[in-house]
């Protein structure tokens, strides 16, 4: 069989992928938003709630891991509207997104304060400062250097989980990709043209990180 | 000891309980072979992605370091294309676009390729970390010893890589098992696809979706403690610390 790139196919349908792919942005924007403050409260709840929340909330991020966003997606999807909350399809995405996600970020939370050394706090004691001045001049910018990059890791992850939102009509790149295709029976020109972009922006996003990440370290080494 | 497993053990007992009490257990037999076969069809496709995953990191990672440059360049091609998108725009490619050049494969073998290919990218990167990370006065000692490359390589360096990319590789397991989920999208009656299937025809979707996750959950912690046994194997007679 032979096969061409059909180039005029191209440019008729690269105005329409690129509007869905400003959902996309979003979406994955949106979510990530969502990630990175829910995940606040569950490090915060796992961390230093009482023993039956922390117990809960391991509970909660080990199941919300390991199982699938799909699964999650169509679950929040079909179940909310039952119990009288409709939401569009991009907002239950973006909140199935956004949950998935902060049971990740959670983690880097926890992992990222857990890593400063206990004696900064006693240090702190000894110098009469407040545990609120503490955490927020002495820890916090301590632990926030190493969190980044892997906070980036999980946003270039979340981005790339966002063609999922096809499955619930949510007409994100994937989608239109996929009605583009059914009515023309191209699917080559479309669907690579996903990925291209999805390859674009991951790799111009992994760059970014490691420039991020060179520059916290280098200015923290700096400090000392 | 090792707390992952006992955390996902709480996990399922909590998450089991949570169930018995939220759901309304009447009726309930009705979904589970469905469900259970649909779990049979994502067992399969987690352990053939695995496979093709295994297989697909060794080759990328040994190319990408020890290759000439033509290879290597094929390599690091391979890595940065299934790294950099999407795993369900590869899945959706290889099942529309390939038989548009003439290839078509049965949505198995492209569930099983897709997800494998993907997961053997991230792999590859792990495999070749752990080599890495294998101190260099082992490839001086097997030198001194007169062992060639490939025997260095094959006894002395994977053996103690091998301890140190098991931990990670438990990781993109799991990572592979959620991913089987999104090949009911291209028609495969997997775990998802029957939650999907009988949530559309009956409605009770907390029911049937609570049941899929905790057998999804139940997967993950076989895996989990596959990988554990595996981990307490390598890191025998080592005289360093794998399994924590």
């Amino acid at each position: 069989m032979h096969f061409v790139w059909d180039w005029g196919y191209t440019w008729e349908i690269l105005p329409i992928l690129a509007r869905a792919s400003i959902i996309t942005v979003e979406t994955t924007v949106l979510g990530f938003v969502f990630a990175l403050v829910f995940g606040l409260v569950l490090a915060i709840a796992r961390m230093s709630g009482p023993a039956w929340l922390r117990w809960m909330t391991i509970g909660v991020i080990e199941s919300v891991r390991s199982t699938p966003l799909l699964i999650q997606l169509f679950f929040l999807y079909y179940a909310l509207p039952q119990f009288g909350l409709t939401l569009s399809a991009m907002l239950t995405g973006v909140l199935a997104l956004g949950i998935h996600y902060s049971t990740y970020c959670s983690e880097v939370y926890r992992a990222g304060l857990e890593n400063v050394p206990k004696g900064q706090w006693e240090a702190s004691t000894a110098l009469n400062l407040s545990p609120f001045t503490t955490f927020k001049d002495i820890i916090i910018p301590q632990a926030v250097p190493p969190m980044t990059p892997v906070l980036g890791n999980y946003l270039v992850a979340l981005f790339k989980e966002t063609p999922l939102l096809s499955a619930i009509t949510v007409l994100e790149l994937m989608q239109t990709a996929k009605i583009l295709g059914s009515e023309s029976f191209q699917y080559t020109e479309p669907i690579t043209l996903v990925g291209l972009f999805f390859l674009v922006f991951s790799l111009i996003s992994a760059l970014l990180i490691r420039r991020v990440e060179y520059y916290l370290n280098t200015r923290r080494k700096g400090f000392l | 000891m090792n707390s992952g497993f006992s955390r996902l053990l709480v996990v399922a007992i909590v998450s089991f309980a949570a169930g018995m009490s939220l759901i309304s257990f009447t009726g309930l037999h009705a979904f589970i072979p469905g469900l259970l076969r649909g779990a049979w069809v994502t067992l399969q496709i987690t352990l053939g992605g695995a496979i093709v995953a295994v297989v697909a990191a060794f080759t990328a990672a040994i190319a990408k370091v020890y290759g000439p440059t033509p290879i290597r360049w094929f390599a690091v091609t391979y890595i940065e294309i299934f790294r950099g998108t999407s795993a369900l725009v590869q899945l959706f490619w290889l099942f529309f676009v390939l038989p548009q050049f003439g290839v078509t494969l049965a949505p198995f073998t492209v569930g099983v390729m897709a997800l494998g290919l993907n997961i053997g990218a991230y792999g590859a990167e792990v495999i070749r970390g752990a080599i890495g990370a294998v101190p260099n006065g082992q490839w001086e000692a097997s030198l001194a010893l007169n062992l060639t490359k490939t025997q260095t390589l094959r006894r002395i360096i994977l053996p103690q890589a091998f301890a140190l990319m098991l931990p990670p590789w438990g990781n993109l397991f799991i990572e592979l098992l959620k991913s089987t989920a999104l090949v009911s999208l291209i028609t495969l009656p997997d775990l998802a696809f029957k939650a999907q299937e009988m949530n559309q025809n009956t409605l009770r979707t907390v029911q049937i979706f609570t049941i899929a996750l905790v057998m999804y959950l139940g997967i993950s912690l076989v895996i989990t403690a596959g990988v554990k046994a595996l981990e307490r194997r390598a890191s025998r007679g080592l005289g360093r610390g794998g399994a924590v």
